[in-house]
C-alpha cells in the first residue's frame, strides 16, 4: 500500500536519522533538568526562521544564531536573583513564540505557511535538508561521544564533577551549541513547537526499562525510530500531518511505559 | 618552624598530647575572636597537606569569609563547625579551588589528591545509574578496584543497586567510596551525616576514623551539629564568617564564642560524647574540680 516514493524515502531517512541523534541528546537534557530550557530555546527558533525569510536565505544558519543568542540570554538571566528561573523561562518562551509568529507572518506576506514551521513538514524534506540532517547529525554525535562522560558527571552532581576537574562552563556551553544545532536541523522535520518533544519524550519512555544511562539512550533511539515508522504510516494513510503523528506515537509509548512501571512498582 | 603559637588553628594541633592533658587554658587568649590583627602574614606550613592564609571571600557585596587561616596535616581530623550561613561550604569550595578568594591564598602540597564528599547528594530519578557505574564514571575504575573500595566502606552488597534507591547511609558510603578511588591524601566531607539515621551517623564517623588510621588520611569534616563527630576529631575550628575559636574538641566546646553560637544546650550535648572526664570546665575554659564521676562538664554553673 505504501509506495516508497523519493519524497517518502527522504522523509523516513531524515526522521530516522534525527531519532538516533535526538535520543542521547534528549536523555542528557532530561538528566540535567534542561527540558524547559530546551523548549524555550526551540520556540525562539521561530524568530530565526523569520530572520532567514526576511534575508531570503536558508533558515538553518539564522536559527542556530537565534537559538544561541536566546540560550546566552537565558544563562545570563539565570544568574540574577530577582525573579526565579522558571518565571524567566515562561516569559521568554511565550515572548519568543509571540514575536516569532508576528515576524514570520508580517515579513513575507501571506505566502508563508506558518503551520509548516510550527509543526514541521516532513514530506517536504529536500536532498539539501538530508545533507544537513546527516552531516550535522554526525557532527553532533561525534561531539556528544566526547561530551557524554562529563555531562553525565554534571548530571550526577555538579559540585562533585567540578571538584574532580570537569569544566562545568565549557561542557555546558558546548552542550548548548549541540542542542541549538540539533534544533536547527530538526525544525524542518518536526517544527518549532514539537522539536523538544522529539528530544525528550522517547527518553522518558525509555527510563523505566533502563538500568544504565547508555541503555536509556539506545532504547530512546529505538522508541523514537519506531514512532517515526508508525507516525509516517499513520500520516500517509489518514492524511494527517507527519510531525505531530510521530510525536503522538512517542507520547503514547511514553504513557504506556511510565504507566506500566508505576503499576508494577505499586503491586 | 612548625610551632607557631599565635596561629589561628591553634598550637594544639601540633601537640595533641598536650591537649589531652588539658593544659589548654592559655589557648583562649590567642585563639579567640578578638585577635585577627596579623592574619595573612604568617608563612605557609610546609608540613601541611593544605593551608590557607588570610582568606577573604566577598560575594555580592557581602563578606562571607575573612581572615581565615588554617592547616590540615596528614593523619589529622579537622572538624569545621558553625551555624548555617557561617561560610563553611564556601570555605571548603575555596580550599578545593572552586571559589576564587578576594584576598589571601590557599596552598596545596604539590600533587595533592583530594577526595571530596559533597553535601546533599541527591541523584535525579530520571538518571538510571548503578553504584558500579557511578564509581566507574569518569576515569573508568576497574571492577576489582570498585569491589575493594566498596568493601572498605562496608557497602559491598549495593554494588548493583540503582543509586536512587539507596538509603541515606548507603549513599554516603558509596560517595565516600568514590572519593577513595583516586587514593586521596586528603578527604573532605561536607556534612556527611545529613539524612543518615542516628546509629548510621555513629558508624559513619567510626568509619572515617578507621580510614584515617588505615590510609593515613588528613580529614576535613564539615558539620553544623557537634554530636558524635567530636570524639574522633583532633582539632575543631568554630567558624562564623571568621575563625571564632579553635582547638581540641574539649576546648572549643567550653569556649564562650562556641557557647554563644550554639547555646549551652548544644554544648552540653556535645560533652556527653566525650571520654571519661575527671574534671569539668567553667565558662572561661579553666579546669575546675568535677562534682562527681561522669557528670557532663559545662553543665549548670
Amino acid at each position: 500500500m505504501i509506495e516508497l516514493e523519493p519524497f517518502l524515502l527522504r522523509a523516513f531517512a531524515a526522521a530516522l536519522a534525527l531519532a538516533v541523534v535526538a535520543a542521547p541528546l534528549g536523555s542528557l537534557v532530561i538528566w540535567n533538568r534542561m527540558a524547559y530550557f530546551g523548549e524555550t530555546v526551540s520556540q525562539a527558533s521561530l524568530i530565526g526562521i523569520a530572520l532567514g525569510l526576511a534575508l531570503g536565505i536558508d533558515i538553518t544558519a539564522p536559527v542556530i544564531l537565534v537559538t544561541l543568542v536566546v540560550a546566552g540570554i537565558l544563562i545570563l538571566l539565570s544568574r540574577q536573583k530577582i525573579v526565579p528561573l522558571d518565571a524567566i523561562l515562561g516569559l521568554m518562551h511565550h515572548g519568543a513564540l509571540a514575536l516569532g509568529v508576528i515576524l514570520t507572518l508580517s515579513l513575507r506576506g501571506p505566502a508563508v505557511d506558518l503551520m509548516s514551521y510550527l509543526f514541521g513538514d516532513i514530506f517536504a524534506v529536500t536532498t539539501t535538508d538530508l545533507y544537513w540532517v546527516y552531516g550535522g547529525g554526525a557532527l553532533v554525535l561525534a561531539v556528544l561521544a566526547w561530551l557524554w562522560q562529563p555531562m553525565l558527571r554534571l548530571a550526577v552532581h555538579e559540585e562533585l564533577a567540578s571538584a574532580e576537574g570537569v569544566d562545568r562552563d565549557v561542557v555546558k556551553a558546548v552542550f548548548i551549541v549541540l542542542l541549538s544545532l540539533t534544533i536547527a536541523i530538526a525544525i524542518k522535520i518536526v517544527g518549532a513547537l514539537l522539536v523538544i518533544a522529539f528530544l525528550i519524550v522517547p527518553a522518558v519512555a525509555a527510563r523505566p526499562f533502563s538500568a544504565t544511562p547508555e541503555r536509556m539512550a539506545v532504547l530512546a533511539a529505538a522508541i523514537a525510530a519506531l514512532s517515526v515508522l508508525l507516525g509516517i504510516t499513520l500520516s500517509l494513510n489518514f492524511d494527517v500531518p507527519g510531525g505531530p503523528s510521530i510525536v503522538l506515537f512517542m507520547a503514547v509509548i511514553a504513557a504506556l511505559s511510565v504507566g506500566s512501571a508505576a503499576l508494577t512498582r505499586r503491586a | 618552624m612548625t610551632e607557631r603559637p599565635g596561629e589561628a588553628a591553634g598550637p594544639v594541633g601540633a601537640a595533641p598530647a598536650a591537649a589531652h592533658g588539658h593544659s589548654h587554658a592559655h589557648d583562649h587568649a590567642g585563639d579567640c575572636c578578638a585577635d585577627h590583627g596579623g592574619a595573612g602574614t604568617r608563612p605557609f606550613d610546609p608540613t601541611a597537606l593544605i593551608g590557607a592564609r588570610g582568606l577573604k571571600i566577598v560575594r555580592s557585596g557581602r563578606t562571607i569569609l575573612s581572615d581565615i587561616d588554617l592547616d590540615i596535616h596528614a593523619r589529622e581530623i579537622l572538624t569545621l563547625i558553625g551555624p548555617n550561613g557561617a561560610g563553611k561550604t564556601t570555605l571548603v569550595r575555596a580550599l578545593l579551588g572552586l571559589e576564587r578568594p578576594d584576598s589571601g591564598s590557599v596552598r596545596r602540597r604539590p600533587g595533592l589528591r583530594i577526595g571530596y564528599v559533597p553535601q546533599r547528594f541527591e541523584i535525579d530519578r530520571t538518571l538510571p545509574m548503578t553504584v558500579a557505574r557511578f564509581l566507574a564514571l569518569g576515569d573508568g575504575a576497574r571492577k576489582h578496584r570498585i569491589a575493594s573500595v566498596l568493601e572498605e566502606v562496608g557497602a559491598a552488597r549495593v554494588v548493583n543497586q540503582q543509586m536512587s534507591e539507596l538509603s541515606g547511609g548507603e549513599l554516603q558510603r558509596v560517595v565516600l567510596a568514590r572519593a577513595l578511588l583516586n587514593d586521596p591524601q586528603l578527604l573532605v566531607l561536607d556534612e556527611p551525616v545529613r539524612g543518615v539515621d542516628y546509629v548510621g551517623e555513629a558508624e559513619l564517623y567510626a568509619l572515617i576514623g578507621r580510614l584515617r588510621d588505615t590510609r593515613g588520611l588528613g580529614v576535613l569534616l564539615i558539620s553544623h551539629d557537634l554530636h558524635v563527630v567530636m570524639a574522633q576529631s583532633d582539632r575543631v575550628i568554630c567558624l562564623n564568617r571568621h575563625v571564632c575559636c579553635s582547638g581540641v574538641p574539649e576546648t572549643v566546646a567550653q569556649h564562650p564564642e562556641y557557647m554563644r553560637l550554639f547555646g549551652p544546650e548544644q554544648a552540653r550535648n556535645f560533652a556527653v560524647y566525650q571520654h571519661h572526664h575527671d574534671h569539668r570546665h567553667d565558662l572561661a575554659g579553666e579546669p575546675a574540680p568535677a562534682p562527681s564521676g561522669n557528670a557532663p562538664p559545662g553543665g549548670e554553673q
